[in-house]
C-alpha cells in the first residue's frame, strides 16, 4: 500500500504537487465555495429556527416527493437506457446515427422549454394527456408529470455510460455462456449484467443526482400544488422570493446532505462492482 | 462421438471461408486443423460448435444431424484463444458455470457441483487457485482453466481454437505435452485450430491442412511431413527450398550458369535434379522442393555435379548447422542444414563457392502446381 500523498514511487509525468494544488485549488472555488456559502448563510440561523424551517409539513412532504420522484425516474432510466444502450450497440439499421444522436437532445434543450412541451403534451387537453384522461390519468399536474420530466431530462446519462462498456464487451463471453449450456436469460443475467453493472451504477447516480436538483423542467408539468406537487427546487425559489435566505439556505443544505449520503452510498456500491469488474482489465 | 461435415459452404460477403469441405472426425481422436490465417480453420470449428452457421452443407454428431441444434445442445466443449473466462466470477465459479445454469431438475446438488469443480482443478493441477479471479492468474493458467470450464459439463467434444495462440513460447511447449496427456486420459474426440505447424506436427493423432477454405490434405504428421501433394503443404510444413527449371525426360534441369571462383577465372556448370518419375515428361516448366536436410554439402570442384552457391552465413542451433547459401546471379536465399560433425570436417569459410546436391526432392510441374501457390 502507498501512503496517503506517495510521492515516492518514480513516475514518468512529473507535477504531482503541482496538479494536486490546482485541482484542490478549483474543486474549493467552483464547488465548495458556493456550497459552503450556503452552509454560513444558514448558520445565521439559531437550531430551532433551523429545525422549523426544514420540518415544516410542506418541506418534509417536498423532499420526499424530490427524492421519491428523482430516484424512480433513474431507476427507469437504468432500465431504459440499458435497453437503448444495448439495441444502438448491438444493432445495425439504418437511422441508427440519427437516433443515437436524438439521446443527447434532452442534454441541450433548455429545461424550461422541455416542461412546457411536456406539460403541453399531458395537460388534459393535449395530445397525450386527452386519451390518457380517459383512463383517468393524468400526468399533468400529478407527481406521475414530475417522475416524466425526470426520465427525460436523465435520460442520456445512463445510455452514455454503458454504450462504451457494451461496445468494448467480447463476444466470446457469450458464445462461451452458450456453449456451456447457458439459455439466453441466463446469458444476459449472468454474464452481460455483471460487466455492465459499475457503469450502469454510474448512469444511475449521474441521473438522480441531475434529477434532485432540477427545477426547470419539472414545476410546468408540476403545477406546484403545496404538499402534493411542490419539489423541495421550488420551495426554494418560492422562499428566496419572500426574502427568506436563510430558510432558502437551510432547505438547500438539507437537500445537499441528503444528496451527499445517497452518492456516497452509490460511490460505494460502485466501487465495490467496479473492483470487481476492474480487476481483470489490470491484467487483460 | 464422432463428427462428420458434409459439402459446407461459408461465405462472409465477397469471401469465401469454406468451400465445399468435408470431413470426418472419429471417437477418441486428436485432429489438428491447420492452415494460415483466414484458411477458413477456425470458421469450420465455429460452425461444429454451432456458433456459426453454414451457408449450405451439414453437420452430424454420431451420424445424426445437428445442423439446427443450439450450441447449448450439442455437447462441446469450447476453448477459445483469448480465454474468456468470465472476470467477475473466481475461478471456482468460472468453472461451476455450466454446472449451474443446468435445469433444476439436472443440476446437480451444492456439494456435487462443489466436488466435482475441485476434481477439475485437480486435473489442471490448480486446485489452489479457485478463490482467486482470471486477471489474478498468467496466461497459461487462464487457459487451463478455461479448459477445465469445458470439461465441467463433461463434453463429448472438445473444440479448442487456437488454444496456445496467445502464450509465450515456454509456456505454450508444456501446455501443447499437458493437452496430449490430458486427451490420452480422457479419450474425448477433440479438435484443435492452429497455424502453428510444430504444434500440429508434435499434438496431433492427425492433421487436416486447409488453405483458402479448402482441405489440402490430410493424414498423420509423418504422412503429411513426408509427402506433401502439393508445393504449398510443402511450404507450409515446415522450411523447404525450391529450385525451378525445366524437366525433361526424367531430369530437372536448372539451367546453364556461370560461376566465379578464387582460383578459376570463370567456368560453366550444368545443373540438374534426378526426377525419375517425370521420365515421360518433355520440356515442361517443374519447381523441385528440397527441405535444408535433404541437400547435400561439399566444396566446389571443377566437373563435379552440383548446384553451385556461395556460402553467405552459418551458425549452429542444436546438433546442427544451419547455412543460409546464394546462387550467383539469382535472387533468394537457399537454407541448408548439415549434422554438428560434418560441419566441423569441412571446415567452410564465409564467401567459399559449394556444390549442392538434394538427397531427396519433390518435383512439381507447373501446369498443374503454378508457382504463386507457393506461400510461405
Amino acid at each position: 500500500m502507498t501512503s496517503l500523498f506517495s510521492r515516492r514511487s518514480q513516475r514518468v509525468l512529473p507535477g504531482f504537487g503541482l496538479c494536486m494544488g490546482f485541482t484542490l485549488l478549483y474543486l474549493g472555488l467552483i464547488v465548495l465555495m458556493p456550497l459552503s456559502a450556503a452552509f454560513i448563510k444558514t448558520a445565521a440561523l439559531s437550531w430551532q429556527e433551523f429545525g422549523a424551517a426544514v420540518s415544516s409539513p410542506r418541506v418534509l412532504a417536498s423532499l420526499q416527493l424530490t427524492f421519491g420522484a428523482s430516484l424512480l425516474a433513474a431507476a427507469i432510466n437504468g432500465l431504459a437506457g440499458l435497453l437503448l444502450a444495448w439495441v444502438l450497440v448491438r444493432y445495425r439499421f439504418p437511422g441508427r446515427q440519427l437516433l443515437d444522436a436524438l439521446i443527447d437532445l434532452p442534454f441541450a434543450l433548455p429545461t424550461a422549454v422541455a416542461g412546457i412541451a411536456l406539460t403541453t403534451l399531458y395537460a388534459p387537453n393535449g395530445w397525450l394527456g386527452e386519451p390518457l384522461s380517459r383512463f383517468d390519468i393524468k400526468p399533468a399536474f400529478h407527481p406521475s408529470g414530475i417522475v416524466l420530466a425526470l426520465i427525460f431530462i436523465g435520460l442520456p446519462f445512463v445510455v452514455r455510460t454503458v454504450q462504451p462498456v457494451l461496445e468494448e464487451f467480447e463476444r466470446e463471453l457469450e458464445e462461451a455462456a452458450a456453449c456451456l449450456g447457458a439459455t439466453r436469460l441466463q446469458i444476459f443475467w449472468r454474464v452481460i449484467l455483471p460487466t455492465l453493472l459499475p457503469a450502469l451504477l454510474t448512469g444511475f447516480a449521474m441521473a438522480f443526482a441531475r434529477a434532485v436538483g432540477e427545477y426547470g423542467s419539472v414545476v410546468f408539468i408540476a403545477g406546484n400544488i403545496p404538499m402534493k406537487t411542490e419539489v423541495t427546487a421550488l420551495l426554494i425559489i418560492t422562499r428566496l422570493e419572500q426574502y427568506d435566505y436563510s430558510g432558502a439556505t437551510a432547505l438547500a443544505v438539507v437537500m445537499l446532505l441528503i444528496s451527499l449520503v445517497m452518492l456516497l452510498g452509490i460511490n460505494l456500491l460502485q466501487a465495490w462492482t467496479d473492483r470487481r469488474a476492474g480487476r481483470a482489465e489490470v491484467a487483460r | 462421438m464422432s463428427i462428420e461435415v458434409r459439402n459446407l459452404r461459408k461465405r462472409f460477403g465477397d469471401f469465401t471461408a469454406l468451400d465445399d469441405v468435408s470431413l470426418r472426425f472419429d471417437q477418441g481422436e486428436l485432429v489438428a486443423l491447420l492452415g494460415p490465417s483466414g484458411c477458413g480453420k477456425t470458421t469450420l470449428l465455429r460452425i461444429i460448435a454451432g456458433l456459426s452457421r453454414a451457408d449450405s452443407g451439414d453437420v452430424l454428431f454420431d451420424g445424426n444431424d445437428a445442423s439446427t441444434r443450439q450450441p447449448g445442445d450439442r455437447q462441446v466443449g469450447f476453448v477459445f484463444q483469448h480465454y474468456a473466462l468470465f472476470r467477475h466470477m473466481s475461478v471456482f465459479d468460472n468453472i461451476a458455470f455450466g454446472l449451474q445454469v443446468k435445469p433444476r431438475a439436472q443440476r446437480p446438488s451444492k456439494a456435487e457441483i462443489s466436488r466435482r469443480v475441485h476434481a477439475l482443478l485437480q486435473l489442471v493441477q490448480l486446485d489452489w487457485l479457485a478463490d482467486r479471479f482470471p486477471s489474478q492468474l498468467s496466461g497459461g493458467q487462464r487457459q487451463r482453466i478455461a479448459l477445465a470450464r469445458a470439461l465441467a459439463v463433461e463434453p463429448r467434444v472438445l473444440l479448442l481454437d487456437e488454444p496456445f495462440g496467445a502464450l509465450d513460447a515456454q509456456v505454450r511447449k508444456e501446455l501443447r505435452r499437458w493437452l496430449r496427456r490430458l486427451h490420452d486420459e480422457l479419450q474425448v474426440t477433440s479438435i484443435f485450430v492452429t497455424h502453428d505447424q510444430e504444434e500440429a506436427l508434435e499434438v496431433s493423432d492427425r492433421i487436416v491442412l486447409m488453405h483458402q477454405g479448402q482441405v489440402m490434405q490430410q493424414g498423420t504428421p509423418q504422412a503429411v511431413y513426408q509427402n506433401p501433394v502439393s508445393p504449398f503443404v510443402y511450404g507450409f510444413l515446415g522450411n523447404v527450398n525450391r529450385f525451378d527449371g525445366v524437366a525433361d525426360r526424367g531430369r530437372l534441369h536448372l539451367g546453364q550458369a556461370t560461376y566465379r571462383t578464387a582460383d578459376e577465372a570463370s567456368n560453366a556448370a550444368s545443373n540438374f535434379i534426378d526426377a525419375p518419375e517425370h521420365a515421360a515428361v518433355r520440356d515442361t516448366p517443374a519447381s523441385a522442393y528440397v527441405r535444408p536436410h535433404e541437400l547435400e554439402i561439399e566444396r566446389y570442384a571443377h566437373g563435379r555435379p552440383g548446384i553451385a552457391a556461395r556460402l553467405s552465413r552459418a551458425w549452429l542451433s542444436g546438433g546442427a548447422a544451419r547455412l543460409e547459401l546464394q546462387q550467383d546471379e539469382q535472387p533468394g536465399l537457399i537454407e541448408a542444414e548439415l549434422p554438428l560433425a560434418r560441419f566441423q570436417a569441412l571446415q567452410l569459410r564465409q564467401g567459399e563457392m559449394l556444390l549442392l546436391r538434394p538427397q531427396q526432392a519433390h518435383i512439381f510441374l507447373h501446369p498443374m502446381a503454378p508457382a504463386q501457390q507457393l506461400e510461405k
